[in-house]
């Protein structure tokens, strides 16, 4: 094939078939977790137990928290490559104001505040300064992280009270947990943020043409900023229930989570180049995510083993639909 | 344009002889010579890998793979010394290139016939690389007794009063300034970059250029994968786990942009060579080696506020979408 290649070849813009593929995606998607669900009950007799099935959500709640802030901001054309560091960062500030005594609403307080502003610093640096965030938080990510561990070196901050350990250990209901029920609550909240307000219009309009945003009247800028902001803040809670859940801080504490989150919002069918997601398959990537970890691990097979399987799905589902369309439509 | 280019990677340059200076003043033998070879051999590999990330960056991509394509082959190579201590190391580098290209081959056919954006592929082909591995070794290490001497030695063999790792990196150099200067591939690397719209009314095929620079990333992290292995002697699941990022940090340093069609073969040297300098100067002036994230992010995000102002003196870019 040496055609010249049509303008979808270019990747300035969003795919168009891609784009109309967002339709059947999330029936895709549910396709995929039925699936995967029947696999696994099928594959081992423990899966189907509610206190399997409440283990099993532990898997995404946290980072499916960080990914529906991230989907907002990859739809608006951005990218946190930070949000793991700025969890070390904040668990850290934790970590050490539990050594100066304080109780558990200040560490809740702290965490929060980090991430916020390890967000707005991020916000700062791409909408001030106009730099590309995905070299931006490649940056801070060394940087957060590269504090925490100065800090800490080798150490590890232990000793949290017994109250803040409800945050990633508590149950509200029976096997329904804090951190689950807080998912669901933020699941719902994100999906009426993006897609039932005037500001979810304008995330979308920005991610797709940003200058059209604003001769529109959009302040591009300050609604990224906002983006970066928001996605500091979840990272934040996030490490408050992370450190509440494991006891311990450690400057390695959450590590490789951005690349997992990532995957998570794609696999969601938010288009990485901006202007096309949803929230509801954002959740059902989360879901998906968290079947298949927790599946295999009761088969047994070892975490990186399933983190191939993690990442053939990925390619497998962005792909499917391309190369459906092709075979059908003859290109 | 060109000598804008220079300008920039000059400042780098300054900017690493004051690092230098600034470092002996505290350690005054870290300035030596000898000490200064031994940080280029120290180096080399991050140079290599920056080199093969810089024509994917160029055209408006990104290899995330690039570590755990060096874990994979690096473990490829070292079973099989261990397993057959016979095979010559030349053909055992011959191997490692052939395995990298594979798993370039896969990224770059992924971008260039499904149109996925690299970053998505590469992000899969990450986790499924390192995962591979595992399934390879069984989660097994190979550990150096079980290595052969010539696997270890060969790039410790001085040439010349240079171990052969220092000439590996420098005849890569070289090999990437004349690929990218002199040769109509180079050229049409950087036309993809600064327009692909542009670029396909020139007459070239923009999905087979950057399946070009994915088999050759991947080549370079299948012969990183060998440099690593054999020089810090261990093959495991673990091998340069995160390093991907490392390496785009050095490019970014080096003044290569994310946004494709800038950047140098010195610069990408230079940017290694500014890190790899960081990281041998921590343990002899005295500072926690935990230092050395916060000062690479510090340095990345310097380097790209100043870079961001140079970016801005291009032209006007007409063309923008392609007829059909």
């Amino acid at each position: 094939m040496t055609d010249i290649p049509a303008p979808r070849h270019i990747p300035d813009r969003l795919d168009k078939p891609l784009r109309s593929a967002i339709f059947s995606w999330e029936a895709l998607l549910v396709v995929v977790a039925v699936a995967i669900f029947a696999i696994n009950s099928f594959a081992s007799p423990y899966f189907l137990d509610p206190y399997s099935l409440s283990d099993l959500t532990f898997n995404f709640t946290e980072k499916g928290l960080i990914a529906f802030a991230m989907a907002l901001l990859i739809i608006s054309g951005e990218i946190d490559l930070s949000v793991a560091a700025i969890i070390a960062l904040a668990s850290t500030m934790m970590g050490m104001a539990v050594q100066a005594g304080a109780g558990t609403p200040v560490l809740v307080a702290i965490g929060i505040v980090v991430g916020l502003g390890c967000g707005a610093f991020n916000g700062l640096l791409v909408t001030r300064l106009g730099l590309p965030s995905i070299v931006v938080t490649i940056g801070t990510m060394s940087l957060f992280r590269g504090i925490a561990f100065i800090i800490l070196g080798d150490q590890a901050y232990k000793g949290y009270p017994s109250s803040f350990a409800f945050f990633g250990q508590g149950y509200v209901w029976w096997v329904v947990s804090f951190e689950l029920v807080l998912f669901l609550i933020a699941a719902v909240v994100y999906w009426f943020l993006l897609h039932r307000t005037s500001f979810g219009r304008r995330v979308f309009a920005i991610g797709n043409n940003p200058v059209a945003a604003q001769f529109s009247g959009v302040r591009v800028g300050r609604t990224k900023f906002i983006l970066f902001c928001l996605t500091g803040l979840v990272s934040g809670i996030a490490s408050v229930l992370i450190t509440s859940r494991l006891g311990s801080t450690r400057p390695s504490i959450a590590q490789g989570y951005e690349l997992e989150v990532i995957t998570m919002v794609v696999l969601g069918g938010v288009s990485i180049l901006g202007g096309a997601g949803s929230i509801l398959g954002v959740v059902l990537a989360a879901f998906i995510m968290g079947l298949v970890t927790f599946g295999l691990g009761l088969l047994n097979v070892p975490g990186i083993v399933m983190s191939i399987f993690i990442g053939l799905l990925l390619i497998i589902v962005i792909a499917l639909p391309i190369v459906w369309r092709r075979l059908r439509g003859g290109r | 344009m060109k000598a804008f280019l220079k300008y920039r990677e000059i400042w780098l340059a300054a900017a690493i002889i004051v690092l230098i200076g600034l470092i002996s003043t505290r350690f005054p033998a870290f300035a030596d010579p000898a000490n200064l070879r031994q940080v280029f051999n120290d180096t080399s590999i991050l140079m290599i890998l920056a080199l093969g990330q810089m024509v994917v960056i160029l055209t408006r991509s990104i290899d995330l793979s690039m570590a755990s394509n060096l874990c994979f082959t690096g473990m490829v190579v070292a079973m099989l010394n261990a397993a057959h201590p016979a095979i010559p190391i030349p053909l055992l580098i011959v191997i490692a290139l052939v395995v990298g290209l594979v798993l370039g081959a896969i990224n770059g056919l992924l971008v260039w016939r499904l149109n996925i954006p690299s970053i998505v592929v590469t992000l899969g082909t990450l986790t499924i690389y390192r995962g591979a591995t595992f399934v390879l070794s069984g989660g097994a290490w190979v550990n150096a007794d079980k290595m052969s001497p010539e696997f270890i030695g060969f790039q410790r063999a001085a040439f010349l009063g240079i171990p052969v790792l220092s000439w590996i990196a420098i005849l890569v150099i070289a090999l990437f300034f004349v690929v990218m200067t002199r040769t109509a591939l180079g050229r049409s690397i950087y036309a993809i970059g600064v327009n692909p719209t542009a670029s396909v009314y020139a007459g070239i095929d923009v999905g087979r250029t950057k399946f070009i620079v994915f088999c050759i990333s991947g080549m370079i992290g299948g012969l990183s994968g060998y440099l690593w292995i054999s020089r810090y002697v261990i093959a495991s699941v673990e091998v340069a786990n995160g390093y991907e990022l490392n390496i785009i940090a050095a490019c970014v340093i080096g003044g290569i942009s994310i946004a494709g069609g800038i950047g140098s073969v010195g610069g990408a040297v230079l940017g290694a060579l500014f890190l790899g300098i960081i990281s041998n100067a921590l343990p002899v002036i005295n500072i926690s080696p935990f230092w050395q994230m916060a000062i690479s992010g510090s340095a990345i995000i310097l380097a790209v506020v100043l870079n961001a102002r140079g970016e801005r003196q291009q032209g006007r870019i007409i063309l923008r979408k392609v007829e059909a």
